[in-house]
């Protein structure tokens, strides 16, 4: 046996009988010359005649072979010809009877295939699965309010210390990476504020457009998009392989409730992490519109803080920071829920983790512009 | 590359493996024939699945080498090496299934990437492995998360044969399955090793395997094979281990089933 062995399949053509003689290595590697040889003298023997199979020329069959061999038979059987096999090596012989057997059974189904009725399946099943999705967002959220009102009646079942390792883990630790993205955020609206309010010398402005922006919507939405990348992610992926490996049935089956020990924990959190980072944010991306103002705009500290003072007022912080616990909210549902949906495979767990990022801000903008109407109309 | 039956498949040869300053195997030296099941016995954390995976090449070993099919690991190329490990199939203790790839995919699979073969050959080659371990055509769609702890170990064999390998490793082949389970598993475990002439490297617990499977036994304690034999040999060791494991309560009740059974 060595890497150059080939396999053979002779066809002679007797009178009223076949002589088909196999030789060389049967095996594995050979497998696809012997789907096309098998196939070929399967054409070739005419129908009905008897056939005689030699084997005394094979020096190798595996699985593989063997499998051909048993497919050969079959075809030829199902072409009305009587197959005698000659010249088998007895240590084969279990193999073939073995494989021979394995390989009965219906003929695999070929692959699906794109259709246009599978495709408008396809987006009747995803409509479907949008609504049931947010049918379980809801679903969180009363479980979520449920765990909270017994916890509330109970206040020893609360998990403090799961509650402050998540705080400093979606809080404190993100401190640094918001500041700094929150910061860049601020130059860039101011430098961009200059450098088109400078056409119409409306340098002045900038100051308001920097204040009212990042105090009533960009600081909001920038910092609880990065959470939901952040630190949504993680929720998600976290409680999905604690599904995976059954953490979370172990849970129920000792009489806990999983929503009160895992999510309201990771909830509350979010909620009182996220209006904290939101008013670093906020002052960070501020601080960055200055030192802009300054450098790039030729506008003094003094000058810009007093401008400050005139263009915004409490009510546009007042927007900013209301909006953050409701935005905090939303992404920790939605990442908790994703996180239970985790079903046992490694892909679902990815799928889950970025439909709960997606999810999540989608959500969070959507959330926005409701707030939006909602301030508006009452004079905020 | 048909090697002669003499070289043992398996050589390992003052096998050193430690983790930190603790030392797992200690100068370890076992052989496999060809056409044998070997069984390796020994306590929990004794360093039998350690000495497995150092074997395939998954743990880095400190000093020593191991050979398979007379080939030493550490001198061969890369292609070589991925050579050998196409010559041997390994069952992992928890199945270790592609848990995204349905039941047909996961056998299908090392085919796929070492055989080019068209789709309708795959499917029909893979469903025969799948029958031949005792699977049914209709359990080919499954995922890995769908399967019972018996069809995981079944499904995990047939990727194991996937290309015919001449050497298998097989890591608690039978734990977690019941006792009747277990049973068919070593049956099929005999009737695949004598069909396929398969070399068998088995790790295991089960000393109903020990009894009914193996041809071979070691037994590792201390970093160190302490025995290596037939199981009759095993029955009569004085090894303070090996005597508690072979003649202990379970031991008893076991060998004289068997006996029972066998008069």
């Amino acid at each position: 046996m060595n890497h150059t062995a080939t396999a053979r399949l002779g066809v002679e053509l007797g009178a009223g009988s076949v002589q088909l003689s196999a030789t060389g290595d049967w095996s594995a590697r050979n497998a696809l010359a012997l789907d096309a040889a098998v196939r070929n003298a399967v054409e070739v023997a005419p129908r009905g005649l008897p056939v005689s199979l030699d084997l005394s020329g094979v020096d190798e069959i595996d699985t593989f072979g063997a499998w051909h061999l048993a497919n050969l038979a079959k075809a030829l059987a199902a072409q009305g010809s009587v197959a005698s096999v000659t010249g088998l090596a007895p240590r084969f012989a279990g193999l073939l009877t073995l494989v021979g057997q394995a390989s009965e059974g219906d003929a695999m189904p070929p692959p699906a295939r794109w259709t246009p009725l599978g495709a408008l399946e396809k987006i009747g099943r995803n409509t479907a699965d949008a609504w049931a999705s947010l049918a379980l967002l809801v679903n969180m959220l009363g479980a979520i309010g449920d765990a909270a009102g017994r916890t509330l009646r109970h206040p020893s079942t609360f998990r403090l210390t799961s509650a402050i390792h998540h705080i400093d883990r979606v809080g404190l630790q993100a401190v640094p990476i918001i500041l700094l993205i929150t910061f860049l955020i601020g130059c860039i609206i101011a430098q961009q504020g200059f450098f088109h309010f400078r056409k119409f010398g409306a340098d002045d402005y900038v100051v308001d457009m920097v204040g009212i922006l990042v105090l009533r919507e960009i600081g909001v939405l920038i910092v609880a998009i990065m959470v939901a990348g952040r630190s949504g992610s993680s929720y998600t992926a976290e409680l999905g392989s604690m599904k995976m490996r059954e953490e979370i049935d172990a849970l129920r089956t000792m009489g806990f409730d999983p929503i009160q020990v895992l999510v309201l924990p990771r909830v509350l959190a979010l909620v009182i992490a996220l209006p904290i980072l939101t008013f670093l944010g906020s002052m960070s991306a501020l601080y960055g519109g200055e030192l802009v103002a300054w450098l790039y705009g030729g506008m003094s500290p003094d000058i810009f803080v007093a401008r400050l003072k005139d263009a915004i007022s409490i009510t546009h912080f007042k927007v900013g920071m209301i909006k953050a616990p409701f935005m905090a909210l939303v992404i920790g549902v939605v990442a908790c829920t994703e996180g239970l949906r985790v079903g046992g495979s490694a892909e679902s767990l990815g799928l889950r983790t970025t439909a709960s990022v997606v999810t999540a801000i989608f959500l969070v903008i959507v959330l926005d512009g409701l707030f939006a109407i909602f301030f508006a109309s009452i004079g905020m | 590359m048909a090697i002669a039956a003499d070289i043992p498949r398996i050589r390992v040869r003052d096998c050193v493996v430690g983790f930190g300053d603790r030392v797992v195997l200690d100068h370890v030296s076992i052989d496999v024939m060809a056409g044998e099941i070997l069984g390796l016995v020994g306590g929990s954390g004794s360093g039998k699945s350690v000495l497995m995976r150092t074997i395939i090449g998954l743990i880095p070993k400190r000093s020593g080498t191991i050979e398979i099919m007379g080939q030493n690991q550490d001198t061969l190329s890369d292609e070589d090496r991925q050579i050998t490990q196409r010559r041997f199939g390994v069952l992992f203790q928890h199945g270790a299934l592609f848990s995204s790839l349905t039941v047909l995919q996961n056998v299908q699979f090392p085919m796929r990437e070492f055989l080019r073969l068209p789709e309708h050959l795959l499917a029909e080659i893979a469903a025969t492995k799948l029958a031949m371990v005792g699977l049914s055509r209709k359990d080919a769609d499954k995922f890995p998360s769908e399967l019972s702890g018996g069809m995981t170990k079944r499904v995990a064999l047939a990727r194991a044969l996937a290309l015919d390998p001449e050497l298998v490793f097989l890591d608690e082949p039978t734990s977690g399955l019941d006792p009747i389970s277990a049973g068919e598993f070593d049956a099929l475990i005999r009737t695949l090793q004598q069909t396929l002439g398969l070399t068998v490297f088995m790790v295991t617990h089960d000393l109903n395997s020990l009894h009914m499977v193996c041809d071979r036994i070691a037994v590792l304690a201390q970093g160190k094979i302490a025995a290596d034999g037939p199981i009759s040999e095993m029955m009569l060791s004085e090894h303070p281990w090996v005597k508690s494991y072979f003649r202990g309560p379970r031991g008893q009740l076991i060998s004289q089933r068997l006996q029972h059974a066998s008069v």
